[in-house]
């Protein structure tokens, strides 16, 4: 057991090395000091009580996207409709969260929850369910529903929606009540506990339910999952809502618990990182807290690595391009480790894709 | 085949073709300036999309699936304005932007192809790390001293009434993707390595029994669509826009993927679905400058989502649409 964690957890963290290695080369070759940079990113993403409140902020809305890709990859399917399902449980989440006022807390904060949750499982469920009844292929769908989901929320957060308070003129809504604001215990926000507390039901979903077994084998062998009697469209439709519904409550925390608000183009690209989350994390929702964690770190580090060394905050993107590089061919790690030969380590999504 | 149609649609696109036709005809007698603004604008857009798609096409065909288009405009565009603007020369930018192209298409293949890296992952690593690298390497004072690529009429056929303006007074990269059009069905349909592309993404075992080495010509291909992807990249910095900015690819790269399902993995498809994709988008422009109709431009800038949404789902519309048989599977010599 402990042998097998180790070899789980031995490519990731040399791919974390390489990749930081090779980010040094890059800062030296724009004439700063990588010990200065790294030592500023760390400082900066764990150094004191707002350094580590920041790391949980960012990762917050990472775990949820890395569940929402995580999930649907379960089951068989590419969800890259993270950002439009983000987007979508961000506002309205806002929406309830200023739309209303006079409720308590424990009323006024679970339904605007709830508010972008269900409409992040719409968004997703729309995905799924078209491919299990039309065919239509879930890739070409969810990236057609994030461009129609920032319209929309373009939309609502400039006309019906928008903060017309003093001259504003951006579109974005009022702040959200008091009483829809997700609160921080210290150093850590609620909304990290309640993105821990999804990665774990996850995770308790697909290994310990008959669901989660459905779910695995239509992800295995879709037809031999439909001769088993599972009722395959239906768990693809369903998969596709839970995917968005994690998306979107990731977004929702961002609006409730970081933002105060929806704005319009705050949010743009933090979709898309759940990819990253997911496939540094093998797929597995447990793995997506520790990715997410890493990932949040280097990005609430990036600003301090830029005021005390002069580096680009961006050399974290590249530094996350070159890990996901090392974590998707092992064997370069392996010929490193000279471990031997695993084939349950390669992920494989690209088999599904030309399956309808 | 994914090229034949039956009679049935071949009536349909005739019967939508001549509602088309006639619908600008109306259009372009009540408005003429505008009706010609928003065809040329559609055919500006359209470019980027069918390079796009080309790219994606050539790498489906033989069995690879390319979710790094997107990467590969941005960071071709990079380097075509950088060299640009250093050099002083489109034309060398130009080269840049299709070099770099084939540099991404080639780690690509050594990613999906050599490596045996998921096609999916080795597409997201594309898309991340030029997002990445060109944010990182940005330089806010540079500029392209000498201005964008410029039109150039072609002889007596620019001064055809609204046509002449659409499609020939054009600037020249838009030309060569025209052409590209043509060259790429030809090779594709027509010729020996088109034949042999379309059998190792359809049936890699029995290409490989015949003596086609499927590694190879898997490498080789999408490397070279690589190179149509930098074009495209080079179109977006040079003759689009002209200029270079964060993230200017702005989720083209995965519209073309779009397209080129819309178009069935052919050329000519590929470039109706891309006019289709670039009519919607110039019609957002032109409603923004001038709204008569009092629509919400977020709504009009919907529509050519919802529409392939709804095209994709009415499937029986596009035909039996049928990816090829390896698509994504990457291929051991057994």
């Amino acid at each position: 057991m402990s042998r097998s964690i180790l070899r789980t957890v031995a490519i990731p963290l040399v791919a974390v090395v390489l990749g930081l290695l090779i980010g040094a080369v890059l800062i030296l070759s724009q004439n700063a000091s990588p010990s200065t940079a790294y030592t500023a990113l760390l400082v900066g993403g764990l150094g004191d009580a707002d350094a580590v409140l920041r790391t949980l902020q960012k990762a917050t809305p990472l775990i949820f996207g890395g569940l929402a890709v995580a999930f649907a990859f379960k089951a068989g399917m590419f969800n890259i409709g993270g950002q439009g399902q983000l987007l979508i449980g961000a506002v309205f989440a806002a929406g309830v969260g200023f739309g209303i006022d006079g409720l308590p807390m424990v009323i006024h904060l679970p339904l605007a929850l709830l508010a972008g949750a269900i409409g992040g499982a719409i968004w997703g469920g729309l995905a799924g369910t078209l491919k299990a009844t039309t065919g239509a292929h879930e890739v070409i769908v969810t990236i057609m529903l994030n461009f129609v989901a920032g319209n929309l929320t373009d939309w609502l957060s400039a006309n019906p929606w928008k903060d017309n308070s003093g001259n504003n003129i951006v579109a974005r809504t009022p702040l959200v009540e008091d009483s829809a604001t997700i609160p921080t215990l210290g150093a850590v926000p609620v909304g990290f506990l309640l993105a821990v507390a999804a990665a774990a039901t996850c995770w308790l979903v697909l290994e310990r339910t008959t669901y989660g077994f459905e779910v695995r084998s239509v992800g295995h062998n879709r037809n031999a999952a439909r001769y088993s009697g599972i009722k395959v469209g239906w768990i693809m439709g369903s998969t596709m809502a839970v995917a968005g519904m994690l998306a979107a409550l990731g977004g929702a925390v961002e609006s409730l618990g970081v933002d105060g608000r929806f704005e319009a183009g705050v949010n743009v690209g933090l979709g898309f990182e759940g990819i990253t989350i997911a496939l540094l994390a093998r797929a597995n929702p447990l793995g997506v807290i520790p990715a997410a964690l890493l990932v949040g770190l280097m990005e609430a580090g990036a600003s301090r690595m830029q005021f005390k060394a002069g580096v680009a905050p961006e050399l974290i993107d590249v530094i996350q391009a070159l890990i996901l590089f090392f974590v998707a061919a092992p064997i370069i790690i392996r010929w490193l480790l000279r471990m031997r030969e695993d084939t349950s380590e390669q992920l494989q999504l690209g088999a599904g894709w030309g399956k309808s | 085949m994914g090229q034949v149609m039956k009679p049935q649609q071949r009536q349909l696109l005739y019967a939508g073709l001549t509602v088309m036709l006639v619908v600008i005809w109306i259009f372009y007698s009540a408005n003429g300036p505008q009706t010609t603004a928003v065809l040329a604008g559609t055919v500006r857009a359209a470019t980027l999309l069918a390079l796009g798609a080309m790219c994606g096409m050539i790498g489906e065909r033989s069995g690879v699936v390319n979710i790094g288009i997107e990467g590969q405009f941005l960071l071709s565009a990079f380097a075509a304005f950088t060299i640009a603007s250093m050099t002083g020369s489109l034309f060398m930018g130009t080269v840049a932007g299709i070099g770099m192209g084939l540099m991404m298409g080639w780690l690509l293949a050594a990613m999906a192809v050599g490596l045996k890296v998921d096609q999916i992952i080795a597409g997201t690593v594309l898309n991340i790390a030029a997002l990445g690298l060109t944010s990182f390497f940005y330089d806010r004072s540079r500029s392209l001293g000498m201005g964008k690529y410029t039109n150039i009429d072609l002889g007596p056929l620019a001064d055809i009434p609204l046509v002449g303006t659409v499609f020939f007074s054009r600037p020249p990269l838009t030309y060569l993707t025209m052409a590209l059009l043509v060259v790429v069905h030809v090779a594709l349909f027509r010729s020996v390595w088109g034949m042999r592309t379309r059998a190792i993404g359809e049936h890699p075992g029995a290409a490989d029994t015949v003596g086609i080495d499927v590694l190879r010509l898997r490498y080789l291909n999408v490397t070279l669509a690589g190179g149509l992807a930098g074009l495209g990249g080079a179109y977006l910095a040079l003759e689009a826009v002209g200029t270079f900015s964060r993230a200017m690819s702005g989720g083209r790269g995965f519209l073309a993927l779009a397209v080129m399902i819309f178009g069935r993995r052919t050329p000519f498809g590929a470039y109706a679905a891309a006019l289709f994709f670039g009519f919607t988008t110039a019609l957002q422009n032109q409603f923004q400058l001038n709204n008569t109709f009092d629509i919400p431009p977020q709504f009009v800038g919907m529509l050519p989502f919802v529409v392939t949404i709804v095209v994709v789902a009415l499937s029986g519309l596009v035909g039996s649409m049928r990816d090829p048989a390896a698509l994504g599977q990457n291929y051991e010599k057994g």
